[in-house]
């Protein structure tokens, strides 16, 4: 089981939050001539890193908050917590 | 079922049923059948299109209905108070299991004879690409000079993918499974749950094999987490009650390439005489012969076969997705 801290509610169970990939990804910005690599980057294509990995997860069943969390996908040892809006 | 990948899976099963003959060496393969269960009016709907679609395709489906399917598998929960009750089922019955250590085993020793040099222990670090084509492999126990290579590292593409500095439509993520302790005979089928992700057979040593949802998060550890697996067990009980008294035996999680439509790659890649095989979620043993004999093809004539043209890595940007569920990209969320 992770625990993980969320930044509104303190340290939690993992069972309370659900995943939501990695937070690096960054939608094209709207009325801006996007090429297609660059949706392609958006959509599908991932670095899905072994290591220090930022990602995001929503505390689903307590604040439902966005949040951020710096994790390694190889110890799942969990780094550091930020609200969405924060940088990581 | 989508044409490319019912024509790839059928042509995988012809090689499984001489895959014995083919290593000398018994697989065990044991095509006993699998019921995929189905537990709403709108699913058996959705189990007759699907097997309609592999019958059209040449491929063995029968629709079951509760009373069929209860015949065949009596231990599953058909009282009438349930919150998943069985209404029925589609069973493909040339379908079914091999042991796959023996499948392992039977490939290296049959490639080793062959003239295959199997080097274990022995960590790919990086490659030599000059001008656009593969020169060579280095390596933890040195370099190698190459005219080709096949990549086809399930669980580790993102991470080499990563040293030719290619991003891949796959992220990396934990799957367990899990055997009870042994059992004398119970169930003689493949079955799997309709309302959730659980899958269960019997072994030739009589232990319980299940498995089911993803530890749902990006990771490279090879061991599994207890709430997914405590998750996928209590779907497990729902429909098999009796499971409840079995004693666990081992549980293991390993790693492997999530693709972004749920099926896999084999491909040639913009490096030339680079090939890319990876992308098999949770279907890659099932395809092992197939997928291996469609990219030995692909590497030896430097051009895809029409079994595995659907599976191009160039389809995401052109929209020919595979997506079997048809749940769009990141198949792993539901």
């Amino acid at each position: 089981m992770l625990h993980i801290k969320c930044p509104h509610c303190g340290m939690r169970s993992q069972n309370e939050f659900s995943y939501g990939g990695d937070a690096t990804v960054k939608r094209p910005e709207l009325n801006k001539e996007v090429s297609d690599q660059d949706w392609d980057n958006f959509v599908y294509n991932r670095k899905s890193l072994r290591g220090k990995h930022k990602e995001l997860w929503q505390h689903i069943s307590g604040c439902r908050q966005w949040i951020k969390v710096e994790r390694d996908t190889a110890t799942h040892e969990i780094f550091k917590t930020v609200k969405a809006s924060e940088d990581i | 079922m989508h044409d490319d990948n019912a024509l790839f899976s059928e042509f995988g099963m012809d090689l499984w049923r001489k895959m014995s003959q083919d290593l000398n060496y018994n697989v065990m393969f044991s095509p006993r059948g699998i019921i995929n269960l189905a537990h709403s009016d709108a699913q058996m709907n959705v189990f007759a299109r699907r097997g309609n679609s592999m019958r059209l395709n040449g491929i063995d489906a029968v629709l079951l209905n509760r009373e069929e399917v209860k015949e065949i598998i009596p231990m599953a929960d058909f009282s009438d108070n349930v919150r998943f009750p069985i209404f029925g089922g589609l069973m493909q019955p040339s379908a079914g299991t091999a042991r796959h250590d023996a499948v392992a085993w039977g490939y290296a020793r049959q490639a080793d004879s062959m003239g295959v040099d199997i080097i274990q222990n022995c960590e790919v670090t990086g490659f030599d690409v000059v001008g656009g084509k593969i020169q060579g492999v280095r390596t933890s126990r040195g370099d190698i000079k190459v005219k080709k290579i096949g990549l086809c590292v399930a669980g580790s593409t993102n991470v080499l993918a990563e040293k030719l500095n290619m991003t891949v439509p796959i992220e990396t993520h934990l799957l367990q499974a899990c055997v009870s302790e042994p059992v004398k005979p119970v169930l003689d089928k493949v079955v799997t749950f309709g309302a959730g992700h659980f899958y269960i057979s019997q072994s030739d040593k009589g232990e319980m094999v299940m498995g089911g949802d993803l530890d749902g998060y990006n990771s490279y550890a090879q061991r599994g987490n207890l709430p997914t697996l405590q998750h996928v067990l209590t779907e497990g009980i729902a429909m098999m009650p009796f499971l409840s008294k079995l004693k666990m035996l081992r549980t293991w999680g390993g790693i492997m390439d999530m693709s972004m439509d749920g099926s896999p790659i084999i491909d040639k890649t913009h490096i030339e005489g680079l090939y890319l095989n990876c992308g098999w979620c949770y279907g890659g043993f099932k395809a092992t012969p197939a997928s291996g004999w469609t990219f030995a093809h692909t590497i030896a004539q430097d051009r895809v076969h029409k079994l595995n043209a659907g599976y191009s890595l160039n389809r995401f940007h052109t929209g020919h997705l595979l997506d079997e569920k048809g749940l769009g990209t990141k198949t792993w969320i539901s």
